[in-house]
């Protein structure tokens, strides 16, 4: 488990677009910080940094007592759930759940349990053959999480993982989300422009706009 | 109202299909007839009585017999698999690496080089064998395979790498964040991510490289000077028309016989060359 700290982050664009200026937060071990916002104000792209897939132009990113400026997104020990899943549609639920143990070359008896007790946290199991185009909606979605819990990473980063589903199942996966939380007690960073979500999710919430922490 | 739709679709649609499906697949009819019309048949003309141009009664293999025995067909055959087959595979290869990174890296000069990938393959193919035949003849490969395994992939290359440019585009950006999260180089998430997922686009560049290197022409006539070296097209041509002696039955049997691989070929994966050019990835 691990603290993130962000210090004086900015992000400016090849184009000139300065998209996060001078970020600071502390997000404490266990908690689940959710990052609000209209769109274009920067959330994404600081959440982005944080996992590694867009460059710091200046500022400093800790994950625990680490420096990971430099570090590939693979060093930093995160999981990511992306707004559109992301799952790779070749694989089969089983391989998109292990593949991240598969590239850091666990036991397969190890890969085993790990993606069955995921699966078996979202209630999945019956899902383990299948494709993700045979998913419903809200299925992939805990296939998406199921990916990211499998690795107990230092670190949850969650990129707006409910906008794309309907409003009542949106409701549940909430509430699971909260649940699954309590039960892992991972650090989690989760994006959203909902402010119901925020309210409900976050322990605590952090305002942005236009680049800058409120 | 229900009759006169479906009267309506049969003039709007039906019609017009048809009249196309004609048009396009007549050459082939024709070509059939010709390669099992017996000679006498063949060089009559259209006013004699019981004249049937348009089908035969007397069906023949003498055509097929005499070129697969008269002339080096087989080998042929053989030659242009073999180069069709090795050059798509080069082509392939490059075009997915340059495709990728046309697509996904961001360097600079990279719009540049797409473009100039793009007008390398406008140049015409009629002006561009004179330069290569000079290397062809330095580097001492006139005369063998090597010389259009090597000299197809100019025409190839670009054209597999625009393809497959565009298809890895249609590849959401997030499937290869995530796996580089996952734990993946960006080396291994193209390879164990990203091309899978682009084996219909990957298909349809192998099967449109393999016909353009199978139909090539130009090129296998001025590289390839001896009869066993030839490829199909170049073969039949230059070996059935004896000055200006037209053996029609055998060259209508090397031009099926030669279209036969090429149709295999399509009917396997025309579902994946529909996708591949329609281009969908779903999440």
């Amino acid at each position: 488990m691990a603290s993130v700290s962000i210090r004086a982050l900015n992000k400016k664009y090849d184009n000139g677009f300065h998209a996060v200026k001078d970020v600071s937060l502390e997000i404490r071990d266990k908690e689940f910080l959710v990052l609000v916002g209209p769109s274009g104000c920067g959330k994404t792209t600081t959440l982005r940094m944080v996992a590694g897939l867009e460059e710091i132009t200046s500022g400093e990113i800790r994950i625990g007592d680490e420096v990971v400026n430099d570090l590939p997104p693979m060093d930093r020990d995160i999981a990511m759930v992306f707004q559109n899943y992301a799952l790779y549609p070749h694989k089969t639920v089983f391989d998109n759940m292990a593949f991240g143990l598969q590239m850091r070359r666990y036991a397969k008896a190890d890969i085993l349990k790990r993606v069955r007790e995921a699966a078996e946290i979202l209630g999945i199991e019956p899902l383990l053959e299948r494709k993700p185009r045979q998913l419903s909606g809200g299925q992939r979605q805990r296939v998406a999480v199921g990916r990211a819990i499998v690795r107990h990473p230092e670190v949850f980063l969650f990129d707006e993982p409910l906008s794309n589903l309907d409003a009542k199942l949106r409701v549940q996966m909430r509430v699971e989300l909260k649940r699954l939380h309590e039960r892992l007690e991972t650090t989690a960073i989760y994006v959203t422009h909902d402010q119901v979500e925020a309210m409900t999710l976050g322990t605590r919430v952090v305002v942005m706009k236009d680049g800058y922490v409120q | 109202m229900l009759i006169e739709r479906k009267w309506k679709k049969w003039v709007y649609f039906y019609l017009p299909m048809a009249l196309f499906i004609l048009f396009t697949l007549f050459p082939f009819y024709w070509m059939a007839v010709t390669a099992f019309r017996p000679d006498p048949e063949l060089y009559a003309t259209w006013r004699q009585p019981n004249a049937a141009p348009l089908w035969t009664l007397h069906p023949t293999l003498e055509h097929v017999k005499g070129l697969l025995q008269t002339t080096a067909f087989p080998t042929w055959l053989w030659n242009t698999m073999l180069i069709a087959i090795v050059s798509t595979i080069i082509s392939l290869i490059c075009g997915m690496f340059a495709g990728y990174a046309l697509a996904r890296l961001r360097f600079r000069g990279s719009e540049f080089l797409g473009t100039a990938i793009f007008i390398t393959y406008l140049v015409p193919q009629t002006l561009l064998f004179i330069p290569l035949a000079d290397i062809i003849r330095d580097l001492q490969l006139g005369n063998t395979p090597w010389a259009l395994m090597l000299t197809y992939p100019t025409i190839l290359i670009p054209f597999c790498t625009w393809l497959l440019m565009g298809y890895f585009k249609t590849i959401p950006r997030e499937l290869e964040e995530c796996a580089r999260i996952d734990g993946a180089t960006r080396f291994g998430a193209m390879v164990r991510i990203i091309f899978p997922v682009a084996i219909p686009g990957i298909l349809s560049a192998g099967i449109f490289a393999f016909t353009l290197s199978w139909n090539e022409f130009i090129y296998a006539l001025v590289f390839m000077a001896s009869a066993d070296q030839k490829t199909v097209p170049v073969g039949v041509v230059s070996e059935l028309i004896r000055g200006d002696i037209f053996f029609w039955g055998q060259l209508m049997a090397g031009a099926l016989l030669g279209s036969v691989p090429v149709a295999l070929v399509y009917s396997f994966f025309v579902e994946y060359y529909v996708t591949g050019l329609t281009g969908s990835v779903k999440g």
